[in-house]
């Protein structure tokens, strides 16, 4: 087992970890938290996989450092978005959604 | 030289990213007419671009002059230009209705203009990319984008609706990221040309999972029943050019990327789950259509039935071997993009001039506004697919499509699909058509609102006319 496999095997718990996270958790930095853990799997798989007899391959790592650009500006989204709610709420979870 | 800054792709990616900026600069509420102006030049240029792939094949750009794999290429074929076409199309017309929509001190309109800038952009990105990397980083764009515009409104309801939005498109691209990464980890590549000839029939089963994660990934972002729950409080509780803009553009987006996926590179895995996908278009049918009865808010009974309208294009998977069933799913595209956008303007009208979101409230509209009314039945007649509208070609084609495989259950569905349809459609103008009550008061709304809603509405009926050259474009596929 070359230790690339074992990157990638760890950053698929960790992806299903935080998918699990993100539907089960009801607090929502929780659950922004729980984001973050998905992403860095993904991530985390991206580069573990694509280790080929220790040769250092740099796509995935430009690919890497592209997606935690994104990651972060989700991240903060999801920030200004649950600091808005609590501000107009109180709580740090989500309301029912009330209609019909 | 010069050469390369003539690209019309270029300037599809570059020239809303410039006028978001530009609005962002004037201030809340302001950079209207820069929208509008660039917009107006985009249509132009996508038309340009259609023009030219329907006469020649494919266009490509190498951006920057870097070439893949560390850069980023960038091609459009028949269906992405017919993709550009579309958005470009209605963004303009929802543009001019959204300047009339937003007053200046709307609180509403305050970030419209740079958000739907940046919304456009990355939408256009998205249709040209031709790795699936890009492709992850553009959809995660659009759904950035799409999550501020549905806070826009900024009261808790709309915060609550756009974090259940947010969270559930980060989970739909997570998803399709990790697929990506067990691709790159199978083939060393992520460019959609590459990888074409590289899946074959006994691909490892790494692929099959990358095959499965991406599409309920994107099956979550398209909101695909049981996936929809997200939608109908995003689409629902926006203002009307947001939601105009979200159910006709933004969810067609990931659904274009099933599309993409399985015309391309994973053709030989993804057509297994071709009739698990029909199965659940048929129930988003009929649960969407059956909510959308029972609503009580129009812009409810507008979103939910975007979920049904949705369902018909996961129809057309078992049926996309053999010839017919991409252009029924292309022409749906266009039908149910140009009709929402029209309804929900319509609505939005409707909503401002009565002050309040129900179907009761609509008593006596008919007679008050007659040219909404009117761009309300036009939208109607293309969802409930009657002649001679482009939604009635869609249906068409796909009936056919399905007939000529012996597939008749998904013609029966597509029936069904457009009586329910009717009653909902029918529901709301047999309210608008009742007496006004004596109490009722209406409040003055601008010409120009009505009639960017009626033009939207009477495009979906008169593309059924020029179904041909629709055709023609999508023949240039690569």
């Amino acid at each position: 087992m070359s230790t690339g496999f074992i990157f990638a095997l760890t950053g698929a718990i960790l992806f299903a970890a935080g998918v699990a996270g993100m539907i089960l958790i009801g607090h929502l930095l929780r659950r922004i938290l729980a984001f973050n853990l998905m992403g860095s799997g993904a991530f985390l798989v991206l580069v573990g996989l694509a280790q080929r007899q220790d040769v250092v391959d740099p796509v995935p790592q430009a690919m890497v450092l592209t997606g935690i650009v994104v990651a972060v500006a989700a991240t903060a989204l999801a920030l200004a978005l649950v600091r808005k709610l609590h501000a107009l709420t109180g709580q740090f979870e989500l309301p029912d959604d009330v209609d019909d | 030289m010069i050469e390369p800054l003539l690209d019309p792709l270029v300037w599809l990616i570059l020239l809303p990213l410039a006028w978001a900026v530009l609005a962002f600069v004037l201030g809340p509420g302001r950079g209207a007419w820069p929208a509008i102006a660039s917009l107006a030049t985009q249509c132009w240029l996508a038309f340009d671009l259609a023009q030219k792939v329907g006469a020649g094949g494919v266009a490509n750009h190498v951006v920057g002059g870097w070439s893949a794999p560390l850069g980023i290429d960038l091609a459009v074929d028949g269906l992405s230009a017919s993709m550009l076409l579309l958005t470009q199309a209605v963004a303009l017309l929802l543009a001019i209705y959204a300047r009339s929509y937003f007053k200046s001190d709307d609180p509403a309109g305050t970030w419209f203009w740079p958000l739907m800038g940046f919304l456009i952009s990355s939408l256009n990105a998205l249709f040209v990319s031709a790795d699936l990397f890009n492709l992850y980083v553009t959809l995660e764009l659009v759904g950035l984008a799409a999550v501020g515009l549905v806070a826009a409104g900024g009261g808790a309801q709309q915060m609550a609706a756009a974090l259940r939005y947010l969270f559930a498109t980060l989970v739909g691209s997570g998803a399709y990221l990790l697929g990506v990464a067990l691709i790159y980890g199978a083939y060393g590549t992520v460019s959609i040309a590459t990888l074409l000839p590289l899946v074959t029939d006994d691909a490892p089963r790494l692929v099959w999972i990358a095959g499965g994660l991406m599409v309920t990934g994107l099956m979550l972002k398209t909101a695909l029943f049981p996936f929809h729950f997200w939608l109908p409080p995003a689409h629902g509780g926006a203002p009307a050019p947001v939601s105009a803009l979200l159910s006709a553009l933004v969810v067609k987006a990931s659904f274009y990327l099933v599309l993409r996926l399985w015309l391309g590179p994973l053709q030989t895995v993804l057509p297994a789950f071709a009739w698990l996908l029909a199965m659940l278009g048929a129930a988003a049918i009929f649960w969407g259509s059956w909510q959308a009865i029972r609503a009580v808010k129009l812009k409810r009974l507008i979103a939910y039935s975007t979920v049904a309208q949705l369902g018909y294009l996961f129809l057309i998977f078992p049926l996309l071997a053999a010839h017919g069933a991409l252009e029924a799913g292309v022409m749906q595209i266009f039908a149910h993009g140009m009709a929402k956008a029209g309804m929900f303007a319509a609505a939005g009208v409707l909503i401002k001039a009565t002050g309040q979101d129900t179907v009761a409230g609509l008593a006596g509209a008919v007679e008050r506004l007659p040219v909404t009314m009117f761009a309300f039945g036009l939208a109607g007649i293309t969802l409930m697919g009657l002649p001679p509208s482009s939604g009635f070609l869609a249906k068409w084609l796909i009936i056919e499509a399905a007939l000529a495989q012996g597939h008749w259950i998904i013609a029966v569905v597509v029936l069904a699909g457009g009586l329910l349809a009717a009653v909902y459609v029918l529901r709301v103008l047999r309210q608008a058509f009742l007496l006004t009550p004596a109490s009722a008061t209406l409040t003055p709304v601008p010409r120009m609102l009505e009639w960017s809603a009626f033009a939207l509405a009477a495009a979906s009926v008169l593309l059924g006319l020029r179904g041909v050259e629709l055709m023609q474009l999508l023949g240039a596929m690569a």
